[in-house]
């Protein structure tokens, strides 16, 4: 996609609500526009952290279903 | 700054909420607040600053833990009697947490120290037990243009309000203390020692507030509370311009120590 990646984080095996917390911190290093990668388990983790950061006011870009995980692309709000 | 995963853990659940977020968190870690008074309104307001991350938390009070204050006073325990309130409450802090820097003033504040007291500080809180030492620290405050929270309690009540300048000041409420015996002091008429924990956690979220600059602080407002009937109640304040502190000539130019009842100063003697 060619898509320009500022910063990517695996949180797989990291669990509600810190991958959450590290979303976020993560997001507090971006300025507004950029880019950020985030690795997040499946169940609960990709259902929830998405839409937490939606609330935000971030935007999620893509989501692509790697089996026991997910590539999420958010452009920080 | 960046907060490390020891901090990002500690600290998880301010960071999730939108109105702190890391942001909040960092502010709240570089923030400086002096507690004047360790004792039923500075317990839990300490407890609960330190417990938030607060980066620097200064405390003043002249008096050794004694065995009436442990019914309320619940950053002091029991084996802490005789022991001065500020090592006392360094102790505690530093165990819930030990990032903090905690600097102790073991004395009461008075006209002559209390402008080098508060100097280094972002935040001011009112936890004293006397008319005198309340008048003192606004003043002191509103001189400086330092934010404060008053509090006060006594039986079943509560009051607070948050300053900041430019905002409605104590004395614009507040003429002057009452006269010496007029009122009672907790030590004569009694405190139910929860609502130093209800009013000591509504300060302490005041300052949390003032440090992520978000929601709306209790300025020109006082909130009362009756715990017996537990009802809340918000009254409009209004700055004074005739205040004789804050107002646009003040008569009070200088700090003053008002007479305090001689049972307030009990240790300090």
């Amino acid at each position: 996609m060619g898509l320009d990646i500022k910063k990517s984080i695996n949180l797989h095996n990291i669990s509600c609500p810190m991958n959450f917390v590290k979303t976020k911190a993560a997001l507090a290093e971006l300025q507004q526009g950029e880019l950020l990668e985030v690795l997040l388990d499946e169940g609960e983790a990709i259902l929830n952290v998405p839409r937490s950061l939606k609330d935000e006011g971030h935007q999620v870009i893509n989501v692509e279903n790697l089996g026991e995980t997910f590539k999420v692309i958010i452009k920080k709000g | 700054m960046s907060l490390t995963d020891e901090q990002l853990e500690r600290y998880s659940r301010h960071i999730i909420l939108k109105d702190v977020g890391i942001e909040g968190q960092e502010k709240i870690l570089n923030g400086k607040v002096l507690i004047i008074g360790a004792g039923g309104l500075g317990a839990p307001i300490a407890l609960y600053l330190a417990a938030a991350g607060v980066g620097t938390i200064g405390i003043v009070d002249g008096d050794l833990v004694d065995r009436t204050n442990l019914q309320r006073q619940v950053i002091h325990f029991t084996p802490d009697i005789g022991k001065p309130k500020v090592i006392s409450a360094k102790e505690k802090i530093k165990e819930i947490n030990p990032d903090i820097k905690v600097n102790t003033y073991q004395y009461l504040a008075s006209a002559e120290n209390i402008s080098d007291l508060i100097k280094g500080y972002d935040f001011i809180i009112d936890g004293t037990d006397n008319f005198a030492a309340k008048f003192l620290i606004n003043d002191a405050c509103v001189m400086a243009g330092k934010p404060f929270s008053h509090g006060g309690i006594l039986r079943f009540d509560g009051q607070t309000l948050t300053h900041t300048p430019g905002n409605a000041c104590y004395r614009c409420v507040f003429k002057e203390p009452p006269p010496k015996d007029a009122v009672p002091t907790c030590s004569q008429a009694g405190v139910l020692g929860a609502i130093a924990g209800m009013l000591g956690t509504i300060q302490a979220a005041e300052t949390l507030k003032f440090f992520i600059g978000k929601g709306e602080l209790l300025v020109n407002r006082l909130l009362i509370f009756n715990a017996l009937d537990m009802t809340f109640r918000n009254v409009t304040l209004k700055r004074d311009l005739n205040c004789p502190v804050c107002g646009q000539k003040p008569s009070i130019t200088a700090l003053t120590d008002y007479e305090q009842a001689a049972c307030d100063l009990k240790g300090q003697r």
